[in-house]
Formats: structure tokens, sequence, C-alpha cells
């Protein structure tokens, strides 16, 4: 069980928390292909190592935020607000 | 017979003065207050402990500890039954009655035994080759019957069961040695330490041989304010320190029912230190699975520990210079050594015990004996084609070398290496978090092992770099203990009957990798995740396939290092703890009006009011028929509600949902299908608008927290710019709807003003009023089809309304009802249920909400997926009603509809079915492909094997205008 930094909170154990998955997953408009939108609905990077996903901490503040994630370590880099888009 | 109780000084873990009697397979023996279940048995004389897994061979105590593979027992006391306890690690106790496992009539006389005839039969991969034709399902219950260990018991566990969540700058798990060295030099430097011991007392090997030095540190370690676990068992390292433990306090209360039974230990951890020892590695050689063959370390510390002689005469099989010191040891308790046999050449063996026969470069051929050893063949390693030389002993005993118990290491994603000489894995550096100390880090040295843990423990507590492990000190040993070219079966694993020749043979087949290996043998797979097996089958993994152990590689090591009871890791979460029922506000009224109370999700909620002469069914008929004909009273509490506040409350709920809620005037409310991003729909609801920047959300009772979570993530994620608020107030407002013809007549009578009447107040209008001095908030919305209030008051005035409500509605006719008229009264209407009619494919075009999707404005949440091609595919189904032929058979719900008989493709499905007492005929809703055209069409409702013939109809059987509605 992961220990996450929540940026109102502090450090709470992982079954505070609800995970949302990748985060930044840019939702095409509507008039979109089907591709794109198959894409944006079915299809995930799955990467081995750092990984940008939303987590809310559902048993505290409510508040969704984004991680940085390892996903071979589980080592946490970073947490910064929903709101924010990191340069790629 | 062959063991034996050994005179005092012996038996330091043993108190003579306190005998305790147990049973054993219904037979009354008796021990000491300190043995465990293992070295009891052994001390009565007790050779044959139980039966194998596959072969249902003799099999007797093997080890001491974690590692036994053979001595696996059910507890029985009364109704508690546990199964497949290890008994080597149970302690005694008044009263205790143990089971053999895996043999049926009984272990003497078994009858699965006569499988050990067929053994040749029984290779590796067995299962996967043999019983494919003519069908598995044919062989599975007698498979089923014969394989498995113990039985659980049916009786829920009344034992309780508690979890406990601490924080530690350093959690040592072991107490020997090296364990108490690490945690004590911790302590001691000023680190909050957590000692965790196995064993009912700290010390290890070190501490039953009465070591002064461990004496000197347990003293040292509760000065230091070391908090010392006994009976603890660490089982798993996880992400970011956490160390997760079982403690047993079983043995504090035995035979105590209801009583505190384990606790789990969560410990959340800086540092962890792993003090976990080493597994003695049994040596291969033909027949090293019957009674009287066991490790040579376990009949050492049962000598010591226990004084418990396991056998008089023994002949110990060696790989390792542990072998001399346990003949030393053994001889001086007076048990004779026969000799010692060692697999080495001269030049590898480096230790000696004096006045021991010592047969360098030789191993054993044969076993005589099958049901306890009465002797053993002993040949020339290099001619394993000799007579040999008959050696007459009652014990073989295994010293074939160490395998650290690197468990937590690998859990924590430590890397291993192979040392070539001493013939095992140890740890490749630390692990992250992990660091390893004493036996289980390769360092098999008393003294340096002692300096190295108090070294760690200190750098640990200080922050300094911790030093390397001086690994080594266990001397030489071979990969392989086996003699290429001896006949006879040579077992790996005991505990699932895996033998040398199946690695053979999984080998010839090509399998190569490690985990490929395990699997197709079952190696290791066992309830002792093969502790004394995995080593010996790498290497000859390796030896198969001409690789070396380093290269085989390990299988993942993962949780749990030992078995764990569900009760532990469950806790205390169980019945309404772990799922909280929720009660109406006002249930104490229902319960006095006759409710028959039923779970719907986790609300528990009147499913009708039967009268002493009704079954529910006739009930809900009656209480359907009533709100027809009169009035009912339903409790609409759980109905989900959420208030969305702020201006740009409007634009935000048409994101969400498929109708256009912006249009809405102050005082008007709308259906509304809420959608995820796949375009199926997943809830429905009333969305009603009180102001400006005010609305009010009737959400499913069952979603409304779902949809709270929903608007959320949308709120804060995709549109963080939208002033608005969501708050969900379900438990905030009590519900009490009114429902039925004589519904105005039943509020005019308790003085609800006039401006709710029918005349001013609409039908899907909201408003806000006073009654009785509370406030209220009235929806005139039907889920019936009949004039409808949904009075929404404060929560602790439901009683209140209900109690003025009833008076008033009793003397028209009407009667209180439950969800199962709610449910014949909205099936007749062919109102939608969501998650009954719908399913998790269910589009809103498949329910008849297509119209005007394309003329809304905002791209609402699942839009885009409902111009799919799949989503427009006119073979869709559709939402409609179906009635029997004949006019009079039910339908059942999930019976599926096609033409031809089956086994032939399913064209949809009855989804809700009911009797229409007004209509006096079924009522059923389907999903039905290309339904909407079929109108009028007979079709075919298949059910166990039956056929009824229905004719589809549209969904509302009354009043399909909508007239009743509105009073």
């Amino acid at each position: 069980m992961m220990k996450i930094p929540c940026p109102h909170c502090g450090v709470r154990d992982e079954n505070e928390f609800q995970c949302g998955g990748t985060a930044h997953l840019a939702r095409p408009a509507l008039d979109a292909s089907d591709r794109e939108w198959g894409e944006y609905l079915y299809f995930r990077d799955n990467p081995k190592g750092s990984h940008r996903e939303r987590w809310r901490h559902a048993y505290g503040c409510g508040r969704w935020f984004n991680v940085v994630r390892d996903t071979l370590t589980h080592e946490i880099s970073a947490v910064y607000p929903i709101t924010e888009t990191p340069a790629r | 017979m062959s063991g034996f109780r050994l005179p005092e000084p012996h038996g330091t873990r043993i108190d003579r003065t306190r005998p305790i009697p147990f049973l054993f397979n219904g037979k009354v023996l008796a021990g000491f207050r300190g043995d465990t279940l293992a070295s009891a048995l052994l001390a009565n004389g007790v050779r044959l402990v139980g039966r194998s897994y596959k072969l249902h061979r003799a099999r007797g105590v093997f080890g001491c500890g974690f590692e036994e593979p053979n001595a696996i027992v059910d507890l029985v006391d009364g109704e508690r039954r546990t199964p497949d306890v290890r008994a080597t690690t149970l302690e005694l106790t008044e009263g205790l009655a143990a089971q053999s496992v895996n043999c049926w009539p009984s272990v003497g006389l078994d009858f699965g035994a006569v499988l050990g005839a067929f053994a040749p039969f029984l290779p590796a991969g067995f299962y996967y080759k043999t019983f494919m034709w003519p069908d598995w399902h044919w062989f599975e219950p007698a498979i089923r019957w014969m394989a498995g260990l113990g039985r659980t018991s049916l009786a829920p566990d009344r034992d309780r069961y508690e979890e406990i969540c601490v924080d530690a700058d350093v959690a040592v798990v072991g107490g020997g040695i090296a364990g108490l060295s690490a945690a004590v030099a911790a302590a001691e430097a000023g680190a909050a330490t957590t000692l965790l011991c196995a064993a009912p007392a700290a010390g290890g090997a070190l501490g039953w041989r009465g070591d002064a030095t461990v004496r000197a540190l347990l003293a040292k370690a509760g000065r230091a304010g070391v908090t010392l676990l006994t009976r603890t068992v660490a089982f798993g390292v996880y992400d970011h320190g956490l160390l997760c433990a079982t403690e047993s306090l079983a043995a504090a209360t035995p035979g105590t029912h209801g009583a505190l039974r384990e606790r789990l230990w969560k410990i959340r951890a800086r540092s962890i230190v792993s003090a976990q020892g080493a597994f003695e590695r049994p040596m291969l050689f033909p027949g090293n699975d019957r009674p009287g063959v066991m490790l040579a370390g376990a009949a050492e510390k049962y000598a010591h520990a226990h004084a418990t002689a396991c056998g008089r005469r023994a002949v110990i099989a060696a790989n390792a210079d542990s072998a001399y010191a346990v003949a030393r040891s053994l001889r001086a308790a007076g048990i004779e050594i026969v000799a010692v046999v060692d697999r080495r050449p001269p030049e590898s063996i480096g230790a000696h015990a004096e006045g021991v026969r010592c047969l360098a470069h030789h191993g054993i051929r044969q076993v005589i004996g099958g049901r306890g050893v009465r002797g053993c063949v002993v040949v020339d390693a290099d001619a394993p084609g000799d007579r040999g030389e008959r050696l007459d002993c009652d014990l073989i005993l295994s010293a074939g070398g160490f395998a650290p118990a690197v468990h937590l290491h690998s859990q924590a994603k430590g890397r291993l290496r192979w040392l070539e000489d001493a013939a095992m894995f140890v740890p490749d550096g630390a692990a992250p978090g992990l660091h390893s100390v004493g036996a289980c880090a390769g360092v098999f040295a008393r003294s340096a092992a002692l300096e190295h843990a108090a070294e760690v423990g200190r750098s640990l507590a200080l922050g300094f770099t911790v030093p390397p492990p001086p690994v080594g000190g266990a001397g030489r040993s071979l990969a392989s203990s086996r003699i290429p070219g001896v006949r006879g079966k040579i077992f790996l694993d005991l505990q699932n009957d895996v033998t040398v020749s199946d690695v053979s043979l999984a080998a010839a087949e090509n399998y190569r990798s490690v985990e490929h290996l395990k699997r197709y043998t079952t190696t290791g797979m066992a309830t002792d995740q093969g502790k004394t097996s995995n080593v010996n089958a790498l290497v000859l993994m390796g030896e198969a396939t001409q690789r070396a152990p380093a290269e085989v590689g390990t299988t993942t090591f993962r949780p749990p290092f030992a078995p764990v009871s569900f009760g532990a890791l469950v806790g205390r979460r169980v019945g309404n703890r772990y799922r909280p029922l929720k009660r109406l506000p006002a249930a104490g009224w229902h319960a006095e009006h006759g409710a028959l109370f039923e779970l719907f999700g986790n609300w528990s909620r009147p499913a009708g009011y039967p009268r002493a002469d009704e079954s529910l069914e006739s009930a809900a008929q009656r209480e359907a028929e009533t709100v027809r004909g009169a009035v009912g009273v339903f409790d609409g509490s759980p109905l989900g509600k959420i208030e969305i506040w702020g201006a740009d409350a409007a634009e935000f709920l048409d994101l969400m949902y498929v109708g256009t809620m912006s249009s809405l005037a102050p005082g008007q409310a709308r259906y509304g299908l809420l959608l995820n991003e796949h375009g199926v729909i997943v809830d429905d609801g009333v969305v009603a608008r009180l102001g400006t920047g005010h609305f009010w959300v009737n959400t499913t009772s069952a979603g409304v927290e779902r949809t709270a979570a929903a608007f959320e993530e949308w709120l804060q994620c995709e549109y963080p710019n939208l002033r608005a608020l969501v708050t969900p107030v379900t438990s905030r407002w009590g519900n009490v709807t009114v429902s039925g013809p004589k519904a105005w007549a039943t509020l005019a009578t308790i003085g609800l003003d006039r401006r709710f009447a029918p005349e001013t107040m609409q039908h899907m209008t909201i408003a806000d009023g006073e009654f009785d001095g509370s406030p209220v908030r009235i929806l005139r919305a039907s889920f019936t089809g009949e004039l409808s209030y949904e009075i929404n008051v404060p929560v602790e005035r439901t009683r209140d309304l209900l109690e003025r409500v009833w008076a008033a509605a009793a003397p028209l006719g009407g009667c209180p009802y439950g969800i199962e008229a709610l449910e014949i009264l909205r099936t007749e209407k062919g109102y939608l249920h969501v998650g009954v009619d719908t399913d998790g494919t269910t589009l809103p075009g498949d329910v008849g909400f297509a119209r005007g999707l394309e003329r809304k404005r905002a791209n609402f949440v699942g839009r885009r997926s409902l111009l799919r091609p799949a989503a427009r595919n006119p073979g869709r189904s559709r939402l409609v009603g179906l009635k029997p032929a004949d006019g009079r058979t039910r339908l059942p719900v999930g019976a599926q509809i096609a033409n031809a008989p089956p086994p032939t493709a399913t064209e949809g499905h009855v989804t809700s079915s009911h009797w229409s007492p007004t209509l006096r005929a079924p009522v059923a809703l389907a999903m039905l492909a290309r339904g909407a055209e079929r109108l009028g069409e007979t079709v075919g409702v298949h059910h166990l094997g039956q056929r009824i013939d229905a004719i589809v109809v549209a969904t509302s059987w009354i009043d399909p205008e909508g007239k009743r509605l509105h009073g």
C-alpha cells in the first residue's frame, strides 16, 4: 500500500484514495473521427516507469489531483494541481 | 515408534511440570507446555502424521518450522475447524485436537494410497495430458474429492480478529541473534524499533541452545525500549515500507470461542531489517520422503529445545559442514550416530565429529522401510550401481546445506546472486527500504552476524550508510546432492509429490523458464511454497538444461511468506461493518404498519405490507391496485438527492445529462438520462430548477454516490472553469410520496396549501413551501403513472409527515405500498428501471430517447459515442412490451427471445415481468433486436426448454396518453 501526498491534506495511505487512471487525456471534440474517438476511449499507454495519473482523495478532502508515479517502483516523484498541464 | 523424551537438562523450551493432554486422530496423548504439536507427536513415538497430496504416501514430521511440508493437520474444536495448520509451528495447548489431512478413512489405512501403485502413470503435467478426453468434467468430482488437504468448517467463524496500524523507524523481522542485535543497536541509537518474532519467545536457534549473548541481548532490548512482538509472523513487504504481520493470540485463549484470535499488524516502517535466518536444504536420494527422514537441524532443535529424540540410531546424509555439529550435538544427547554419509569429496569437507564414522563422497542409494525408516544402503558416489553397504538406523537426517530466507528481500524487489561454493542464493545488495542481516543475508559466522547486524541497526537509526553483509561461514556444498544414476523415486517437493524425474520430464518437454517449470510440475506451489524444494528444483532444472542455477533464476517471491487466515485479513470488517445497513428515517412507522423489509442496495426498505393472510406477492397486487384506484403512501427517502448551485449550474447540467436542463424555467422539472463516455445509460432521474443558479437533482437510490462522484470528477478535472457546486443531500431530506387519483384529496385533508393542488401545480414542477412548521419541497413527478406528490421534508420530520398523510389516506381507502407494488406500477407504464431494463450496452436510442439529440447544443457526456456506427446500427435492441399470446402465462425475467428453438442466436431477453392487477393479465418489458419495427409480431420466449409465444406491443399498457398524471 502506497503513501500518497495529498496536496491538501498531507501524506495518507493509499486506501483513502481512488485512482482515476492516466492524466492529461485530450478529449476529442464532437466532430472527431471514429478512430480518434476510439483511441481516446479504449487505448492507453502502459509505460514501465514514470506515469502521470490522476487520483482523488476520496476519504479525505474529495479533491482530484495529478500524480507522477513510477509504475515499476511505485515511487511518487511529484503531485500537482488537476488544472496544471506539464510541458511535454 | 521410535521417538522418545530425553532426560533433563534437555528441553530448554518445555516445562516438565506442566503436562498437557491432547488428541491426535482421536487418540489421547500428552506433551508439555512449550512443546509444539510436532515435538509432542515425535516424543510420543508418532511417526506417521499424514499422507501426501498426490500419491498419498506415508509421511512423518520433516522440519521444525515454516518449511514443514508433511506435518499438516486440521485443528478440530467443536464447530471450529482450522485447516492445514503446520504441526511444527503450532504451540501445544490444553485440549488441542488435531487430525491428519488427506487420508480416508484414516492415516494408517488410506484408500488413496493405492494411487501410489499408479505412480508411474502420474508424471508432471498428468492432469493436462490425461483428463482431456472425453471431458474434464467427467473426472473432476472424483479428483476434487481426492485432492486438497484439510477441510474447513462450514459454520460461521465466531472468533474475533482485529487490525492495528503503527509506525516505526526500524522494523526488524526475526528474533534470532542477528535480529536482536540489529534491534538493540537501532533502539539504543534512538530509533523507534519494533522486533517481530514468530516464535513464542525471541532468541532463535542460539536462544534454545542457552547462549549467554542472546540472554544479554534480550535484556538490553527491554531496556532500550524495543517493542517486541512474539508469535508474530511477518508475511509481506508492500509498497512504501509497509510490513504486514499476523500475531496469533489463540495460544493465549485456547478453547475459548468468540475470543480475539489473531491480530493483523500493518507496520509502516522507515527501514525494514530482515533477519529471518535460513532454511535447511534437503538431500536428494531415493526414498527421501519416508517417515524417519527429516532435516538435521530440526532433529537437533527437537532434542535441545523440546527434549525430544526423533530416533535412537541416526544416519546423517550430508552436503554441508553443519552435519558434523548436529552429529556432535545429538551424540551428546545420547542418540547414536551410525555415520555421516557425506556426498562431498573429502577436500570439500571442512568439519568433523569426533568418534563418528564419516563416509566421504558417499550417498544413500536406498531407504529401507516404507512406513518408517529401518535402514539404508549407501554407495560410493562414483559407483551408484554397486551393492553398497547397509546401515541399520531408525532416523535419516538430511543436512544438505542452507537456503537463506530471502523471501522478504525478494518481495521488496531485491535481487539475488548465486554463491557457487556454498550453493545458495543470497541477496545481491539491499532491497529498496529493506536490509538483510544474519543467515538470510548469507552471513553464517556467529560473531560476524552479530557485529554486522548491530552496525546495520545503528546506521539505519542514525541515517548512515549501511555496510554490506560479510557473506560466508557456511562452508562448501554441492549444488546437487543427488548421485547421478541412482534409481528410485527421489522427492523434490514433499507436499506436492514432485519428483526429480518430473523435472527431467519437464525439461525434456522443453520447459525452460523457471516460472513454467514451477507451474507444470507444481513444485513449490503447496502451502509451504517450496521452502525446502525451490533451490533443489532450480539446480535440477539447471542440470537438465545445462545451465548454472544463476542462469535459471528464481521464481517470483510473493506474499504471504506463510499462509494467512482470511479472518486476520478481514479483521472486523464483517456483517454490518463490512456493508453498513441504511435504515429509513421512519423505519419504525413502517414496521408498525406491517412492512416486510428487504435489502435494496444497502437500504432496508419495505418490499410490501402483507396482511396476515397475504403473501408478499398478493400484498403487492393489492397495493398496486389501491394506488390505481384510490391512493398509496410510499417512503421514497432513499431517492438520491443532489443540489447544484452556481452561476454555471445550468450549463454544467447540460453537459452531464442527455436532456437540456438550461431551458427549464425556475419551478420546472425534466426527466434526464445520465450516460458514461461510452454513451451507455448509467443513471436516470428528474432535474428540477429551483432558481436561476440552483437545481435539485433526483438520481436513483443506488446511483447517487456514483453520480455525485462523476459530477465532481467532470467539474474538477474537465470543466474547472464552470462555477458550480455539487452538494449531495440525500440523508438531509426524507421523502413521502403520495400517489393515486385521491392523492390531492389526501393532501388537502391534512391542510396542504391550495397552491399545490393539481389545478395550479402542474406535473413536472417543483415548489418549496411550509407544512406543520417545517419547510417542504414538493415535486410533482410520477413513477406510478398516477397523480403523484413527492414531498421532501427535513429528515427528522419524516415520521410526523407520514403519520399525518396516513391519517388522511386511510379513510379514503388508501394503503402504504412497497417496492414490489412500485415495480408492478412502473412496468404497467413502461417506465424504465436503469440496471434492470438496461445493462452495460444500453444506449438512449435503445430505450426510445434518441429524439432531439441532434438539436442539443451542448456536448454532453457520452454524446460522441452515440455517433459511432455501432450506436447507429439499425439492428440494435429496443425496449418493447411483451404480452403472452395466451393472455395468462407469465414471461420469466431473463428468458431469451428467438424464433428458432435453441441453440440459436438470441434476439433479446425479458427484462421486467409482472402480473397486472388492473389489467388482470401479465405485462412484461423486453430488449428485442429491431423491436421498434416489430409491434404486433409473435416471438418465441424460451425458458427451461419451453417456448412461450408472446406478442410485441408498445411499452405503456395503462393510460398511454398520460392523462392520469394530472389528476
